[in-house]
């Protein structure tokens, strides 16, 4: 192993300083006795008690989760669905167009597409709720998975398609047989991105949601305008560690799938 | 089937040898009826006809662009005819999409599915046609055992080697009993000694089972080895249609002479002397060469005369029996261990290779380089062709 020069140690320290002293510094002030925030008072998880019987926090996360599962769902049945018509279509009328504009809501500002959500909402007479966060999330995320998924189905081998309408399939039976397991980790991928958008998104759910349905993110936000309580920090840290519990999850997953196919490669090859 | 004699014993009939494209009475498999394929503006396929027999091995053989792999894709059901019609069996199969023909292909990239086991890669067709779970069973085991898979049933596709890639891709493709199986360069991924092999071993199979097949391939050797019949073609037309000897033999144009093996070339003018005789003068100071044609060549007419390098026979004096013989020097030797091929320059410039079998040792050979040598062939060994 080669030792860091200076220079590169400094770098690397100044800049994980950067990322991480923020959400260090939260994660220990919601351990804190003290009320005060930025005051520590000794060592304490009652905070993480009191947010368990905070039912308006409760509520909201059980809105947050539910819209999360219901948005990425439906973004990723319809963002797969775009991203294989427009990278398999063929030429088509307007698919120039088409791919450009499926790729527009990632560059919106989302003030925008919040307002004109709203707007929509309000003509058409929907009730904002539950539906209205769902309706809108989908509308911003199912771009991205999109993305994700066409950027699979570009390196797909297309005579995998053709062998299965070959061997007497359908093409709807040869998307689920053929296509739909091969491109599967792209279209996971593309179902946790938009789970993950749709959990952290402020700013859409702000214009989308009524009194009916509030978002954690919506909460946590009106809650600090008030003041940040402990409570708010012992929340952020259970936050942090759900995603650091998946993230490192899904990357040891892959990790030990891609060590397998290459030990089977390898004896394959010593087969030979 | 008594009333009706099909092809094949129609064929055994007249003959010992398999050759129904020379019985008029023989019925195709596969007819293409003046077919065109056209992308935007480019012709692929150039209104061709083709018959292609039941129990046939034929060989698509062609550079790359050329239009053969066009062929097989609409046999496959992947394109269809800009023009003329496709048969199969009789009936125009042009509106019938390709998992409703009975057709199978075999991939170039052999496409098996990388998320099933090589059994389930095998049984994936016969499952589409809902065949009961015993018979599946059975024809799936069937053909592990043809294509001698059968310890590698439950691998997945990486988990086994290119050549055993190949075989599954067979397997999987001859699963579902096709009438026409289609092979795009079905050896192309795999080393020489390997590809050898499994050329013989494809020519089993197909004898095994019966199947018509259809090769798409650009090496020559492969298609020379494997076929009944090959189909030269080039810029989208059917060059020559013949039986591997004739291609090589007696080829109908100077294309299909050069792309076959190795030839020399030489340009002439022939004059006709007496009989299917011919005398072309090729070079000032130099004695006419004498050659037959069963085609008719007119005298003064501008030809080709093609002769394999093998038969060029190369000697230190003038044969005093020989009736086309030419001088030169040894320019370059191409030792291929069985045989050695010389290139030799004649007075005027012109490279002519002859090529010797090598049946002493190295250290015994007769000629090197700078060597002066005669070159010499009988009337019979080239092969006269109009421009």
């Amino acid at each position: 192993m080669n030792r860091l020069s200076w220079f590169n140690a400094v770098s690397l320290t100044l800049g994980f300083a950067f990322l991480y002293i923020p959400m260090i510094i939260l994660i220990i002030f919601s351990f804190n006795e003290s009320k005060l925030v930025t005051v520590w008072a000794g060592f304490s998880t009652k905070w993480y008690g009191e947010l368990l019987q905070n039912e308006a926090f409760l509520d909201a996360a059980w809105v947050t989760v539910r819209v999360a599962v219901f948005s990425s769902t439906l973004a990723t049945i319809l963002g797969t669905a775009a991203a294989y018509v427009l990278v398999r279509g063929g030429r088509f009328f307007g698919r120039t167009l088409f791919s450009g504009m499926i790729y527009a809501p990632l560059v919106m500002p989302e003030v925008i597409t919040g307002l004109s959500l709203l707007l929509l909402f309000i003509g058409i007479g929907l009730d904002r709720g539950i539906l209205t966060i769902v309706l809108a999330h989908t509308t911003f995320s199912m771009c991205f998975v999109s993305v994700v998924v066409s950027s699979r189905l570009v390196t797909f081998d297309r005579s995998l398609e053709e062998a299965a309408l070959d061997l007497g399939c359908s093409a709807a039976q040869a998307f689920r047989l053929v296509t739909l397991p091969i491109i599967a980790p792209a279209v996971i991928s593309g179902w946790l991105l938009a789970f993950t958008l749709s959990l952290d998104d402020l700013v859409i759910a702000s214009f989308t949601s009524g009194p009916s349905a509030t978002t954690l993110p919506i909460k946590i936000f009106s809650a600090v305008r008030l003041g940040v309580s402990p409570e708010i920090n012992a929340l952020s840290t259970l936050m942090i560690a759900v995603v650091t519990v998946g993230v490192i999850t899904a990357s040891l997953v892959t990790k030990r799938a891609m060590m397998r196919q290459k030990q089977d490669e390898m004896a394959a090859a010593r087969a030979e | 089937m008594h009333l009706f004699p099909d092809s094949r014993t129609g064929a055994v009939l007249n003959s010992d040898v398999f050759a129904p494209w020379d019985d008029p009475q023989a019925k195709p498999l596969i007819q293409f009826q003046n077919v065109t394929k056209r992308f935007g503006d480019f012709t692929a396929i150039d209104t061709l006809s083709l018959d292609i027999f039941e129990r046939e091995f034929f060989a698509l053989l062609g550079p790359s662009g050329c239009g053969k792999t066009t062929m097989m894709r609409m046999l496959a059901g992947f394109e269809t005819p800009t023009e003329g019609h496709i048969l199969l069996g009789g009936q125009d199969i042009d509106p019938i999409p390709p998992n409703k023909r009975a057709v199978n292909m075999m991939f170039q990239s052999y496409a098996l599915f990388p998320h099933l086991s090589i059994w389930e890669n095998i049984a994936f067709g016969l499952r589409r046609d809902k065949m009961p779970k015993p018979d599946l069973e059975a024809r799936v085991e069937e053909m592990l055992r043809l294509t001698r898979l059968e310890q590698f049933a439950r691998r997945k596709p990486h988990q086994i080697s290119g050549g055993q890639r190949q075989r599954v891709a067979l397997a999987r493709s001859l699963a579902k009993a096709p009438k026409l199986l289609l092979l795009d360069e079905p050896l192309g991924a795999l080393d020489k000694k390997l590809r050898q092999d499994t050329q013989f071993e494809l020519m089993d199979i197909q004898e095994k089972t019966g199947t018509t097949f259809v090769i798409v391939t650009h090496d020559q050797e492969e298609a020379m080895t494997v076929a009944s019949r090959v189909a030269v073609m080039d810029q989208g037309k059917l060059m020559q249609v013949a039986t591997p000897d004739k291609i090589y033999e007696t080829p109908n144009s100077v294309y299909v002479a050069d792309f076959i093996g190795d030839v020399n070339i030489i340009q002439g003018r022939a004059t006709a002397n007496g009989g299917e005789t011919f005398q072309i003068d090729w070079a000032e100071g130099q004695a006419p060469l004498t050659a037959t044609s069963a085609s008719g060549i007119s005298t003064g007419q501008t030809c080709h005369l093609a002769i394999r390098p093998e038969k060029v026979a190369i000697s230190a004096e003038r044969p005093a029996d020989a009736i086309n013989a030419v001088q030169g020097k040894v320019l370059d030797i191409a030792y291929l261990g069985n045989l050695s091929t010389y290139h030799v320059e004649l007075p005027n410039g012109t490279i002519i290779k002859a090529q010797t079998a090598n049946t002493r040792r190295i250290s015994r050979r007769s000629f090197t380089w700078e060597d002066p040598v005669w070159l010499s062939w009988t009337a019979t060994a080239a092969v006269l062709l109009a421009d």
